[in-house]
């Protein structure tokens, strides 16, 4: 059955270029749901451009788009982490060659509440407030104020990234307030006076106040904005990934060139996330 | 004649079936969620695929899920603390082997990975190698730890609910039986004395203009869908409850508790002011011919009549409340800790589950886990109707 519908795509994708125009592309995008946004923004942007075109996106975490590149019901995996490499060898094994196109980045921020006097934390004080061995704002000179720590739920991909870069793999403290949404992190950091949370930098608002991060032992503390995201400066920024096999790389690459041409970018940057270039 | 006696049988047949098939529903629904739950037990809590390693003088055998993941957090730092040689504990992942050995060792496609996993783990005495099993060659010189599995004292009585920690998940669920009971209980403290006071009011002492406004009223209450409390006590309740108490953290156990009174109130309401409005007009009379006030009235021969209902009103409410997820997701801050005092965050049952499933890989460790926390939820509200079923008195 699986080698029906692989010889299936296959034919379609040697008879397509004959009888379609070249711009048009039908493709499905599963995975990421950090992705899922400007994934939408491109296929419609890219739909209304190129009529004919048909792409749909569907989200469900990152790993769950790996897995339907691996059963070929999707055409591209969108990814907020880089393919583990399990992930690349059962793929391997399946005899299927994988591209990794990165298409924008995420920078992470950490905030806390506006009227709280800290400013700048360092990746180990970091580490320490958010495992838990830090508990009070006056230990990384704040106010004598319990600190309250906002995360997001154990399985969204941003508080694996966050735990993996700036807890060092270490797990979050069980006393963790876990919230289902970066909205929700936002609305109760704005509200709790000790409170400190991670949200993407496209979040950032009045509301609540951005901290300077340090990854060299406080010699240097760096902005989270999209322009210190962009020069790789400030140092929590991820990649988010399209990944696709080889063999159906000339039906999309129409759609993948549009997302990493100027307009294409021009939509990243107007969705909050970074460029690449 | 014969056209009528059909269509009577047809009725009848109809009604059976509506409530067979109802009946199979609800058997269905329970069977399932047992036949998903079970098998969590003597699971492994280490991820399929995945292998403890460690070297072959290494005198450990095997680890608690407590233990490893004490390890990878790094509050254990040395062998002798888990009862072995005294030498620092030293943490291998694939990253490590990836970043000690050159592209070459590696190999293209990897095919060098598990020599180098064999020459690390080798020559380090003091390593523990978290991998995927594909990544230790057959002939490895060193010790494979035998891995936890998941055992009923682990999960009843465990105290930390850590579903997606690395290597050795968590599950302990008596933080998340024990903040879903603690909020339950409190919303129906608080529900239970005013939706009966309202509902005596309602039904004995309003006149009818009065109860024409406040029922319908209270009835639109059960309609405001729950997301819409739980914003409502997001941005209203949370605030008030911190200043009020001079708290630290406003999301609490006591937010999550007003929200469920409320949301319990008016089903409460209805269902005991049914209750009290079906005591029959002559023995309320005959209460008022033997000289009794309105008031004794009530007390003495209205509420005892109608104390099976407003059992029913209690049951019923504890049920809208126990299982409510998306107002108490919002406002209780999730925390999975044993709650102490109702000032401070907790994690319910139906929360956990609601902000989990949708990630959980399907038929996984966690995805068991979540079935099962569904499984003690139905056994939690089983019981409440049991035993208020056995204490209700018969009806006179």
């Amino acid at each position: 059955m699986k080698q029906a519908i692989w010889m299936f795509t296959l034919m379609a994708a040697f008879l397509a270029p004959s009888t379609v125009q070249a711009q048009k592309v039908v493709a499905k995008i599963k995975g990421s749901d950090t992705c899922l946004p400007l994934s939408q923004k491109f296929a419609e942007v890219y739909s209304q451009k190129n009529k004919g075109s048909g792409i749909s996106v569907l989200g469900g975490g990152s790993g769950v788009g790996i897995e339907a590149l691996l059963s070929s019901t999707t055409d591209i995996a969108q990814s907020s982490r880089k393919m583990k490499l399990d992930e690349k060898m059962k793929l391997q094994k399946a005899g299927k060659k994988v591209k990794e196109v990165i298409i924008a980045y995420d920078a992470l921020a950490v905030v806390v509440h506006p009227a709280n006097p800290v400013s700048k934390l360092t990746r180990e004080q970091l580490e320490g407030i958010f495992t838990g061995k830090i508990t009070n704002w006056k230990q990384v000179g704040g106010p004598d104020m319990k600190i309250i720590v906002y995360s997001r739920e154990t399985s969204s991909g941003t508080y694996e990234f966050f735990k993996e870069h700036v807890l060092n793999k270490k797990n979050f403290a069980p006393s963790a307030l876990l919230l289902a949404a970066t909205g929700a992190v936002v609305q109760s950091v704005s509200q709790t006076k000790g409170a400190i949370g991670y949200i993407g930098v496209a979040y950032i608002d009045k509301q609540v106040k951005a901290i300077d991060v340090s990854y060299d032992q406080g010699k240097t503390f760096v902005k989270p904005t999209i322009a210190n995201a962009k020069s790789k400066k400030y140092p929590v920024t991820r990649p988010l990934y399209y990944y696709h096999v080889t063999t159906t790389e000339r039906n999309i690459k129409p759609f993948m060139d549009f997302i990493l041409s100027k307009e294409g970018q021009h939509i990243v940057q107007a969705e909050g996330y970074v460029p690449t270039f | 004649m014969t056209i009528r006696k059909l269509s009577e049988k047809l009725a009848v047949g109809v009604l059976f079936s509506s409530s067979t098939v109802t009946t199979l529903a609800v058997l269905f629904i329970i069977f399932f969620l047992f036949r998903s739950g079970i098998g969590l037990f003597n699971d492994s809590s280490v991820e399929p695929h995945y292998t403890l390693v460690v070297h072959k003088n290494n005198p450990i055998d095997h680890l608690t899920s407590q233990a490893l993941m004490a390890i990878f957090d790094g509050h254990t730092t040395n062998w002798s603390e888990v009862g072995g040689k005294d030498l620092p504990i030293e943490l291998v992942t694939i990253d490590e082997i990836a970043s000690q050995y050159d592209e070459a060792a590696l190999g293209e496609s990897l095919e060098g990975v598990p020599a180098c996993v064999e020459d690390y783990m080798a020559h380090n005495e003091q390593a523990i190698g978290f991998f995927d099993a594909t990544f230790v060659p057959a002939d490895f010189s060193g010790k494979h730890l035998v891995l936890p599995k998941i055992s009923l004292a682990d999960f009843f009585l465990g105290r930390s609910w850590y579903p997606t920690a690395v290597p050795a998940a968590q599950f302990g669920v008596l933080p998340l039986v024990m903040g879903t009971l603690w909020v339950t209980f409190l919303a129906i403290l608080i529900a239970l004395p005013i939706g009966l006071i309202a509902a005596i009011y309602l039904s004995e002492i309003a006149d009818e203009r009065m109860r024409k406004v406040l029922k319908p009223v209270i009835e639109l209450l059960a309609g405001i869908p729950s997301v819409v409390y739980g914003f409502f006590g997001l941005v209203v309740l949370v605030p008030f409850i911190q200043r009020l108490f001079g708290l630290p953290v406003g999301e609490t156990a006591l937010a999550g508790s007003l929200i469920l009174a409320i949301m319990a109130l008016p089903t409460i309401i209805t269902i005991a002011e049914d209750a009290i409005r079906s005591t029959p007009v002559s023995l309320k009379e005959a209460s008022l011919a033997l000289g009794a006030t309105h008031w004794q009235s009530i007390r003495l021969v209205i509420l005892p009549y109608a104390r099976s209902g407003i059992m029913a009103a209690f049951i019923l409410g504890i049920g809208r409340a126990i299982g409510e997820t998306m107002a108490v997701l919002m406002v209780t801050g999730n925390a999975a800790v044993m709650p102490s005092t109702f000032l401070e965050p907790v994690r319910t049952i139906p929360a956990t589950i609601a902000a989990e499933l949708g990630e959980a890989p399907f038929g996984g460790t966690h995805f068991k886990a979540l079935f099962t926390l569904g499984i003690i939820l139905f056994v939690i509200t089983f019981l409440i109707n049991t035993a208020v079923e056995l204490i209700k008195p018969k009806k006179p």
